[in-house]
């Protein structure tokens, strides 16, 4: 005699099994699957940055200049295409600053049906991801992967629409030997792509110019605990220390600098030159002078209004490369009006020939996908701030 | 500077990371004498401690501006010791407690499962961002012979050396520690002696609970940041330096705790020097690891030896 308990169970099972079943067939999916074109009326444009962890307020950043962007478009009639018109939609994607969820996340949007990508945020993301885009030929501008290998790949997909970190990495090593005159050096890095990379090329130029480096020492970028490096540098008395890595590192290193009573200068890149270093820094803020891989915004024609107009929408300041983000989505759509198409090979090809006035400035690529002509921007922190100094070409 | 002050430096900076440690690893070595459960989620709890502290302080310091940082301090670690018991006591009536007589992977698991649990719900409340600890007590660096401190980092000793203190005292002094010790050594044995095990053990997930809330709170103001994963490398270190004490020992886990901050700072300083260039700093992680499985070769009980219940 089967009892009621087995039936019961029976039919649970059968339901949950049924259930399963059926939402393989895609429960919850807003968007149509299918590679390289978009269905009804929308163009999808991906973007990928780290949304959660230490760089969570950067990837915020990027993504919310790219939805401005998205925003500003759809505003102004969105995008024609022979009788269509299209709405732009921005797919943001967390990739926790991790290449390994680079790549999941690059994979999910190549698969959800992208035309181009914004991103990814970190170069050691941005990098181990170029493969997945390029074999799907969607081209991918990142806003702010600075590390010289990302398109040293010979890749036909990789742009990026701010300097390189050969650029960066000479303007850093130029302002501590011919600025600040630092015939010593100490070079701190994190040990990731962009990190390494640029600690690598300031190391080279300081070393062409005459300078000495006395100590190379290496910490992860997940780390909050400097002071047994800092000991050790501090004991070699360098003219200059200079860090390669991210602000939720380096702000805490220039916390624990000031701590233990170290008074050298402190020399980073992009990835430390923000208000968020700032927070992060405490009194240990002022000895820093960083730069970033771009022109300064606020500096620029449209810049004022661009800062405006993002506080007002997102109640937060501009961290750092929002603009590029916006610029970025604004160079896909001027590819697609080119290509007059959706077809992601072509829109791959238009914005190769991009010759675009941007609010970064003018924006066209190189062979490799850099930025032709970028701009580097130091800045050095005084009384809570971030200080102009100068842009260099 | 001479490379003695140096050395003084580094041994200090070990001494401020061990304390630390210490504090951490007492939670994790005092379940585990009682219950012989590895609490993974313990780091979390310590996380939990901090962001409610800065929750605290950011509260404290609206309502009233005027109270300087020490007073902010104490109101921040006071709400944190309160939630963490509160929270510690939850999971292990929750979580813990049925499993109690089940085989020793499934409460692995459970804890595994909580501390997953905690940083998701702490990312959900707290957000994903870095948040910044503010400057309570003055971190302007002193210099006390060759070594440059700072109030902050004095504290943690210092504050550390006296909980620990207190914890002997209360285990070796007290009825409830009495009552602890006993159940360690053989809870039934000690049930029939008249000593609930339940509440005992509920004590010491709440001593332990206590513990990781000030190490938390103590560990964000000496790093100024606090996030919802925080908790999970110096739990990592700190469950090593109980082992390398001597797992379910508590002047083991206190030893481990200074030892591992020590070899660490040390190691980090050396570790260049030492391999001839080929391994840098970035290798502190394996060079304490190393140290620990070297320990656990030619020791396995660990340093001090081990103390587990007796369970038959």
């Amino acid at each position: 005699m089967i009892s009621i308990k087995r039936i019961g169970l029976t039919s649970v099972a059968l339901l949950a099994a049924g259930l399963f079943v059926a939402c393989l067939g895609g429960c919850g999916r807003k968007e149509d699957a299918g590679g390289g074109k978009s269905a009804g009326d929308v163009i999808r444009i991906g973007h990928v940055a780290p949304l959660s962890g230490g760089d969570a307020h950067l990837g915020k950043d990027n993504e919310n200049g790219a939805r401005l962007a998205a925003d500003e478009i759809n505003a102004a009639g969105g995008v024609k295409l022979g009788d269509k018109t299209y709405r732009i939609e921005i797919q943001g994607e967390d990739d926790k600053a991790d290449p390994r969820e680079g790549t999941l996340a690059a994979q999910k949007l190549v698969d959800a049906g992208v035309v181009a990508v914004v991103g990814h945020l970190n170069s050691g993301s941005s990098i181990p991801a170029s493969k997945i885009y390029k074999d799907a030929n969607v081209a991918q501008v990142s806003p702010s992967s600075t590390a010289v290998k990302y398109t040293d790949q010979g890749f036909k997909t990789t742009f990026r629409v701010v300097a390189n970190d050969r650029q960066q990495g000479s303007a850093m090593a130029n302002y501590a030997t011919d600025v600040l005159k630092a015939k010593t050096v100490a070079i701190v890095d994190d040990r990731t792509a962009y990190g390494q990379g640029l600690a690598d090329i300031v190391e080279e130029v300081v070393k062409s110019h005459g300078a000495t480096v006395i100590t190379r020492e290496y910490t992860d970028n997940k780390a909050s605990d400097f002071n047994a490096i800092l000991t050790k540098i501090r004991a070699t008395k360098p003219d200059v220390i200079i860090y390669g890595g991210m602000d939720d590192t380096a702000g805490p290193m220039a916390k624990q600098i000031h701590q233990l009573g170290i008074k050298t200068p402190l020399v980073a890149g992009d990835g430390a030159c923000t208000i968020e270093f700032i927070k992060l820094a405490g009194d240990g803020a002022d000895q820093l002078t960083c730069t970033r891989g771009g022109e300064a915004v606020e500096r620029l024609p449209k810049g004022d209004q661009f800062m405006a107009r993002y506080q007002a929408k997102f109640g937060a300041p501009v961290q750092i490369y929002a603009p590029y983000s916006y610029d970025a989505v604004y160079v896909i759509v001027d590819a697609i009006r080119r290509a007059a198409s959706l077809d992601r090979a072509a829109i791959t090809a238009a914005v190769a020939a991009t010759n675009y006035d941007g609010l970064t400035g003018h924006i066209a690529f190189d062979p490799k996908g850099d930025l032709k002509n970028g701009a580097i921007t130091v800045y050095k922190v005084q009384d809570g701030k971030l200080n102009f100094i100068s842009t260099t070409r | 500077m001479g490379s003695f002050d140096t050395f003084l430096q580094q041994v200090f900076n070990g001494l401020v990371l061990g304390s630390l440690y210490a504090l951490i690893a007492l939670g994790y070595t005092m379940v585990y004498g009682i219950v012989n459960l590895i609490n993974f989620a313990h780091g979390d709890v310590l996380m939990v401690g901090a962001l409610t502290a800065l929750s605290a302080i950011t509260l404290a310091h609206a309502t009233a501006p005027g109270l300087p940082g020490w007073a902010l301090m104490i109101v921040g670690m006071a709400a944190a010791i309160v939630v963490c018991i509160l929270l510690s006591l939850l999971i292990e009536r929750v979580a813990y407690r049925p499993l109690r007589n089940a085989p020793r992977l499934a409460p692995l698991i459970t804890a595994i499962g909580v501390s997953i649990l905690l940083q998701t719900v702490s990312m959900l409340i707290w957000g994903r961002n870095h948040l910044t600890y503010p400057q309570l007590l003055p971190a302007d660096p002193i210099a006390i012979g060759p070594a440059t401190v700072t109030a902050t980092k004095l504290a943690v000793i210092a504050l550390s050396g006296i909980i620990m203190f207190g914890l002997l005292v209360l285990v070796q002094r007290t009825r409830l520690g009495r009552a602890m010790r006993a159940t360690a050594e053989n809870p039934r044995v000690a049930g029939l002696m008249g000593v609930n095990p339940n509440a005992v053990i509920a004590a010491t997930f709440a001593i332990g609970a206590a513990l990781a809330a000030v190490a938390g709170v103590m560990y964000a103001a000496v790093y100024s940041v606090a996030h919802f994963y925080m908790g999970f490398i110096p739990g990592l270190k700190a469950f090593t330096a109980a082992v390398l004490g001597g797992i379910g020992n508590i002047p083991g886990a206190m030893l481990g705790g200074i030892l591992l901050g020590l070899i660490e700072a040390l190691g980090a300083g050396y570790i260049d020097q030492l391999s001839g260039g080929v391994f840098g700093s970035n290798y502190q992680d394996v060079f304490a690891f190393i140290v620990l499985c070297a320990v656990l070769i030619l020791r396995p009980s660990g340093l001090l030896g081990e103390r587990v219940a007796d369970r038959a």
